[in-house]
């Protein structure tokens, strides 16, 4: 055969495996779920004990795709505090994590510029920070419920504390460890200090920067669901609580699944600017 | 007596005591000599005798434990855009383009000239190291060791500035690179009032490229000992010039000092008045036999 003269190039190759793996994990899935017993092959007995509601098992694969399908196709309904498409608990989720995390960016940008740029300030700020960055952000919850008292802006509060540390810490290093060399150069162009900020530590101390900013997004979002679980209403973490109370055991795993998506995308926008703000020395 | 452009005076720096012992460190005192506006001065001597430290206290980067630099007339404190530096290791922006880095340059030092201003100013110099033609867009990191010097001596160049200072700028780069860029660097020099002052290891280009040569010894408690006269006449060209009857003598005698005096005279005062380092000049003799080539390897 003429196609396996020569060997298909290595990224085809891995489609295909992932292809692969994906068709066989779905399939042993959907093998290992015994059929799920019509109601009429039920005892009397079965039905008083509940033994037809779903959660006598875990729902195959199909199941959840059906689901899947269902949901993505009218993502934005809206029928009633406990029935929302998954559309706008994501949205909900996206909005806590977004405000939080750009709150802790402000903050935590020129506040890492100036422990970066003050040995003094580094030295002096470093104890709080090394006392502060261990505590599990939800650990803050009963304190921020209890301080700010509406639940939306505690997570929003708990989300802001967990994605300033990662930032203000990579962005300080970043600030203090630009090459010599090239402060020098702005220093023999006479540039001034706020010049010199923006046209020469920033951009290289950006890749550092941009890197702290990646991974406070990836905590963010892994904070988010917990912490929508914990304060409810709304949010793709009630959503799968709620559907764990519901018994509804494919919208919780379709839900999982959408957690792995959109925390996938936030990786992904970022990691393209971290490509963007890159430089080869 | 009248005042020179430029003038260095009693520099000294020394480090304090380091923590795990041993006394503080002296890495040249009694530094004292001065430059006339529009020469051509390079300076020569072994590692770490402290070249790169004076250049830096001339760039105003650094600050002298003893002494200080007076440039027309004003002591020098700080940086200055009227001291272009091109660093040893070129030091461009690696996140700007080429082009950029001598824009960047050029806005500095020009702050209300329009953006058509700024970038025919910068691409003269870009053309006048010979870098154009799509070359000035890339990023450093996507330029050869000699177009990376070449837009590091434009972004110093296209400032102006009344002193060029250049550490090895040319250690780097291939023979034939290197010529090249010497004769840029003279090209533009030749046709303006600046000044340079140049670190180099390298005799034969020290020779090319210079009026007076001045040679450091070892360190620690380095001094610059002496100040040779070139004495070739200009334009130079790279074949004719050894035939010129100074430049063995030139030759052999800094491939002399590096190998031998610069050990000997490590650490010894200078007699003359006011530290300032002796002048070594040859006089052409007619019908004397050039110097022997010298064959020495000279051990940085
Ligand atoms: N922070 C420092 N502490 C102690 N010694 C230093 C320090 N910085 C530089 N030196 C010493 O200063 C000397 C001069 O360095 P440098 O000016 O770079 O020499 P050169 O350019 O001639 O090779 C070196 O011998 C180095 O050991
Ligand atoms: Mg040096």
């Amino acid at each position: 055969m003429e196609g396996l003269s020569k060997p298909l190039p290595l990224r085809v190759r891995s489609i295909i495996v992932s292809v692969a793996i994906l068709v066989c994990a779905l399939g042993l899935w959907e093998l290992s779920i015994p059929p799920q017993q019509a109601a009429g092959e039920l005892t009397e007995y079965e039905l008083l004990t509940g033994g037809g509601a779903p959660k006598a098992g875990i729902p195959p694969p199909s199941q959840v795709m059906t689901k899947a399908w269902e949901q993505l196709s009218d993502p934005f309904y809206d029928a009633g505090p406990n029935d929302k498409g998954i559309g706008i608990q994501i949205g909900y989720s996206l909005y806590r994590v977004l405000t939080g995390y750009f709150l802790a960016a402000a903050v935590a940008i020129p506040l890492g510029f100036l422990i970066g740029m003050s040995p003094l300030m580094y030295r002096a700020l470093d104890p709080y920070i090394q006392i502060l960055k261990p505590i599990s952000p939800l650990a803050w919850m009963p304190l921020a419920l209890f301080v700010i008292g509406d639940s939306q802006a505690s997570a929003i509060f708990v989300i802001f504390i967990c994605s300033i540390w990662p930032m203000l810490i990579n962005t300080a290093f970043g600030v203090a460890n630009v090459r010599k060399d090239w402060i020098n150069v702005a220093r023999t162009h006479e540039l001034g200090s706020l010049k010199t900020a923006f046209i020469v530590i920033l951009p290289a101390a950006a890749p550092t920067i941009l890197t702290g900013m990646r991974i406070s997004i990836g905590i963010a979002w892994l904070v988010i669901v917990a912490a929508e679980m914990l304060v409810g209403g709304t949010g793709i973490g009630y959503y799968v609580w709620n559907e764990w109370n519901n018994l509804d055991l494919t919208s919780v795993i379709f839900s999982i699944l959408m957690i792995g998506v959109v925390g996938m995308i936030l990786d992904a926008i970022f990691g393209a600017v971290q490509r963007a703000v890159q430089y080869a020395e | 007596m009248a005042k020179s452009f430029l003038s260095i005076e009693g520099l000294a720096k020394r480090f304090p005591a380091p923590s795990g012992g041993g006394g503080p460190l002296t890495v040249f005192e009694d530094v004292s000599f001065s430059i006339e506006k529009g020469e051509f001065v390079c300076i020569i001597g072994h590692s770490g005798c402290g070249k790169s430290t004076i250049m830096n206290v001339l760039a105003g980067l650094d600050e002298a434990t003893e002494g200080g630099v007076i440039m027309n007339g004003k002591e020098v404190r700080g940086p200055s855009l009227d001291r272009g530096v091109v660093f040893q290791n070129y030091s461009l922006l690696p996140w700007l383009s080429a082009l950029k880095n001598v824009t960047f340059a050029v806005k500095a030092r020009h702050k209300n000239w329009s953006r058509e201003e700024v970038l025919a100013h910068s691409y003269k110099y870009l053309e006048m190291v010979g870098l154009s033609g799509g070359a000035e867009l890339r990023k450093p990191s996507q330029l050869s060791g000699g177009m990376r010097q070449r837009v590091s001596i434009a972004r110093a160049f296209a400032i102006q500035p009344e002193l060029l200072l250049l550490d090895e700028p040319f250690g780097a780069l291939d023979a034939l690179t290197r010529g090249t860029i010497q004769d840029e660097l003279l090209k533009i020099w030749r046709g303006t009032n600046q000044t340079v002052f140049m670190i180099t290891h390298d005799v034969d280009e020290a020779i090319y490229l210079a009026d007076r040569i001045l040679l450091m010894t070892n360190g620690p408690e380095a001094r610059v000992a002496e100040s040779v006269e070139v004495g070739i006449p200009r334009p130079r060209s790279r074949d004719e010039i050894v035939e010129h009857p100074h430049y063995y003598k030139v030759r052999n005698h800094l491939v002399h000092f590096l190998a031998r005096r610069s050990k000997e005279l490590a650490g010894t005062k200078s007699t003359a008045p006011g530290g300032k380092p002796e002048t070594v000049r040859f006089g052409a003799e007619d019908g004397e036999e050039p110097a022997r080539p010298s064959i020495y390897a000279i051990n940085q």
